[in-house]
Parts: C-alpha cells; structure tokens; sequence
C-alpha cells in the first residue's frame, strides 16, 4: 500500500511514530487516548501501527464516568483515516458497542474504506425506522447515530438500503435530512437530491448551512459550485466543499477540464 | 493646500474606520470595507500593515486580502512573514496568494530581483506544508510570481518535480491547471 503521511510534519508534532505505537499500551490513559488521535491525524497508515489501533478497538482500561470508551472512539475514527481494511471486521464488531460514540465513529470510518462487508451491519441499525430514531432522554442524541450511518451506506454504494433510507427524509432533525438527502443522491444520481442540499446552504443557521456545504463536497455535486462560493459561511469551509467537487472530477478525468478550471478559479478567489 | 490636507485627512480618517470594521465579526461589512481599501490602494497600504491584527485572525486575513490586492511591495515583508509564520490558515493562504502578484516595478531596480527571489523561497518552503490548503494557495501564488518575475523556467521546473510527489488529487489538479496557464503564455 501507498504511504501517504508526512514523516516530517508528523513529528514536529512532538511524537515519533515508534513512540506513538507503544504509546498506545502505556499505563497513561491520556498517553493511549493522544497517540490513537496523532496516528489519525497524520495518517501513519504502517502495519504496526494499524495492528496496534486494531486492538485499541478492544480497549477495556479507559472508560468515563457514564462508561464510555474513550480510546476506542479515537481508534476508530483513526483507523478510518488510514485506508487499510484490514480494520474492517473490527471496525464492524464495534457496531454493536454499547458506546454511542464508538458505534458513530465506526459507522463513520466503515464509510471512508472500500467495505462492502459492512454493508448489511450497517443495514441493521437502521431497522426500526423513524419511529426508532428519536432521542435518548438525558443524551445529545439520537438512539443510533442515523446520520453516519446513512452516509456510510450511501458512500459504500449500498443500493440494497435505497428503501430503508428514504423514510429518513423526512426525520424531524435536519442532519438527517441531509444524510438521507446526500446519501440517496449517492445511490440514485438523481439531480432533485443535489437541488435539496443547494437550496439548505440559503438556510438560517450557520451549523446547518456548513454540515450542507460538507455533504455537496461529498458528493461531489458540480452544479452547487457557485451557490458553494457565494454561501454565507466561512471560506475554509466553502474550500474544502470546492476541494470535494474537484477531487470527484479528478477521478473521472486525468487532466483539468472546463468544469474543474471553474471549480479552481472559484477556489482561487476564495484565498 | 488647506483643502488638499482636509480631504486627505478625511481619507485617513476613513481608512482607519474601515480597517476597524475588518475586526467586527460581520463577514459581510468586513469584505465591502476590503473592498474599500483596495480602491483606496496605496495610501491605505501603510495604515494596514501599522494596524494589523495580532489577537483577531480573522480581521488579519482581510487585511491581508486587502494588501494582496493592492499589491504594492511595501506589504512584501508583512506577506513573508504572514506566509510562513501565521497560525491561522486563511492568513497563511492569503498571504501565500499575495506574494505572487506584487507590483515589482515599483521597487528600485536593484532590490527586484532579491524580492522576488525571497518570495520563491517561501512558496516553495509551504509547499512541503501538511495542510492541503497551504499547499494550494502556495501553487497559486507560484503560478502568479511565474508571470509577474523572471523565474518563470525555475518554477516550471518547481511544478514539475511536484507532481512526482503530490499526493492530494485537488492540489495535483492545481498544478497541472498552473502549467497549462504558463505554457499558454510562455508559448504564445
């Protein structure tokens, strides 16, 4: 496999790779809980240290107050970041883990790898339908996390879940909404979908407007380009959207088109 | 020479009000008082580098905007800096734009080259940054300094060694669009 991070901007850092993978065993909680977040961040997606992040999926010592497991969380959402699928059946395991958090970042980095085996897991937590996904009294959230895995199934290409998604149009929260919308934009290309999340970046709220900025940068939806750069949100934010767009349409071409030179200028303008 | 003086008093007055509103978190006042400022231009170029922001990133990246628009080379020295140093991405990406497209003709002839040259050095030095968007805005600001300056074959050069090892498919795409821009025009 390609190894994509930066050994020099990784250790300005403070950490050594070396250091980070044993850290991951130190007796310090907070050490294992860091080294799971730095091994993420610059994507140091050599074999010991997606081995070691494996077994931190199974970490049984950092657990909060309401019982919580930290780490596991952290592995997670690194393992996602690495590109290796050997994290897969763990990544899938963690599904069912009694950690909300742990379930979302899963469902989350299940969708960034090629996991078509995660599929029907992911499938499951959504078999209850709207009438399930309502809020956990006490909790900031709902009782799965419905959005990341809607955006997982819709990543992974998951045909087979079109019908048990589309009810999700319609939840009462707008993240979801947008889930559903971008995931069955994914699985159907259909440009009503692609309209939906347009029109939501005119909406009132600032959150709502850059969660539907991400979601078009996702799906790589060339027609939003314009409505991207003139939305009233952050530029970091608008060039990351841009950035997505982009990237969809070097995959499909070598070479800058007309499309991409406008998606680029747009970019430009927004330095 | 009464009035004259009145009316550029007025003039400075005006621009210290509009560089106060870059730091009022009101995103759409701040980029019409850019606006301003850039049609102000040179006198205001003074007045931006005395009163920048060094708690607000935010005002500090319009400013810097607002500077790499105006393009005079007095703001060379406060571009570097920002470029390389800033903590805040949307300074270091404005800046990195800003140092492409100075007005090197106004600077005495004998310091042109040594300027230049001091702003291929730091593009290039960001160009090894880990953010993405550091790296983007170093393309484009190399790409501009490509045709504004006589280094236009060492940057080429620069481009070219970059897509050997550029991992990020949008940078990569910068890259191969800044070459078709250069060979348009060195080829013309």
């Amino acid at each position: 496999m390609q190894s994509n991070w930066s050994q020099s901007a990784a250790e300005t850092e403070g950490l050594t790779v070396e250091q980070a993978i044993a850290n991951l065993q130190s007796p310090d909680l907070s050490l294992r809980y860091y080294a799971a977040w730095w091994l993420g961040k610059f994507r140091v997606n050599m074999p010991a240290a997606v081995e070691a992040l494996i077994v931190a999926l199974e970490d049984e010592a950092d657990r909060t107050e309401l019982g919580g497991y930290p780490l596991r969380r952290n592995a997670a959402r690194a393992l996602g970041k690495l590109g290796d699928t050997q994290a897969v059946p763990g990544l899938i395991r963690c599904l069912a883990c009694e950690d909300y958090y742990v379930r979302e970042a899963a469902a989350q980095s299940l969708g960034m790898l090629d996991a078509p085996a995660a599929i029907l897991p992911l499938m499951e937590l959504l078999t209850g339908g709207v009438e399930e996904a309502v809020p956990v009294p006490g909790r900031p959230h709902l009782t799965q996390p419905y959005d990341s895995v809607i955006e997982a199934l819709g990543a992974l290409q998951a045909k087979q879940a079109i019908s048990l998604i589309q009810p999700f149009l319609e939840h009462p929260q707008a993240k979801v909404q947008y889930a559903a919308t971008r995931a069955m934009y994914q699985l159907t290309q259909e440009d009503s979908y692609g309209q939906s999340l347009v029109k939501a970046l005119e909406g009132n709220d600032l959150q709502l407007r850059r969660t539907a900025l991400s979601d078009l940068g996702a799906i790589g939806y060339l027609p939003a380009r314009e409505a991207i750069a003139r939305c009233a949100v952050e530029n970091s934010f608008k060039l990351l959207a841009l950035k997505g767009l982009l990237e969809h349409q070097a995959k499909l071409h070598e070479a800058p088109t007309q499309d991409t030179i406008q998606v680029m200028t747009l970019m430009d303008s927004l330095l | 020479a009464a009035v004259q003086d009145l009316a550029s008093a007025e003039v400075e007055a005006g621009i210290s009000t509009l560089i106060a509103v870059l730091g009022y978190n009101n995103p759409t006042a701040a980029v019409a008082a850019v606006q301003g400022l850039i049609q102000i231009g040179s006198p205001a170029v003074q007045p931006l580098i005395e009163q920048l922001d060094d708690y607000n990133y935010g005002a500090r990246a319009y400013a810097i905007r607002a500077l790499a628009a105006i393009a005079d080379p007095r703001a060379l020295d406060i571009l570097l800096a920002s470029a390389a140093t800033d903590f805040a991405p949307s300074v270091r990406r404005a800046a990195a734009k800003g140092l492409g497209a100075l007005r090197w003709s106004e600077l005495p002839t004998n310091e042109r080259s040594t300027a230049q040259v001091k702003a291929l050095e730091t593009l290039e030095l960001i160009l090894q940054d880990a953010d993405w968007s550091i790296r983007y805005a170093a393309i484009v600001g190399l790409q501009r300094l490509a045709t504004t300056s006589e280094l236009t074959s060492q940057i080429q050069g620069k481009f070219a060694q970059l897509l050997a090892t550029e991992k990020d498919a949008a940078v990569r795409s910068r890259v191969q669009f800044a070459q078709a821009q250069l060979f348009s025009i060195t080829s013309d």
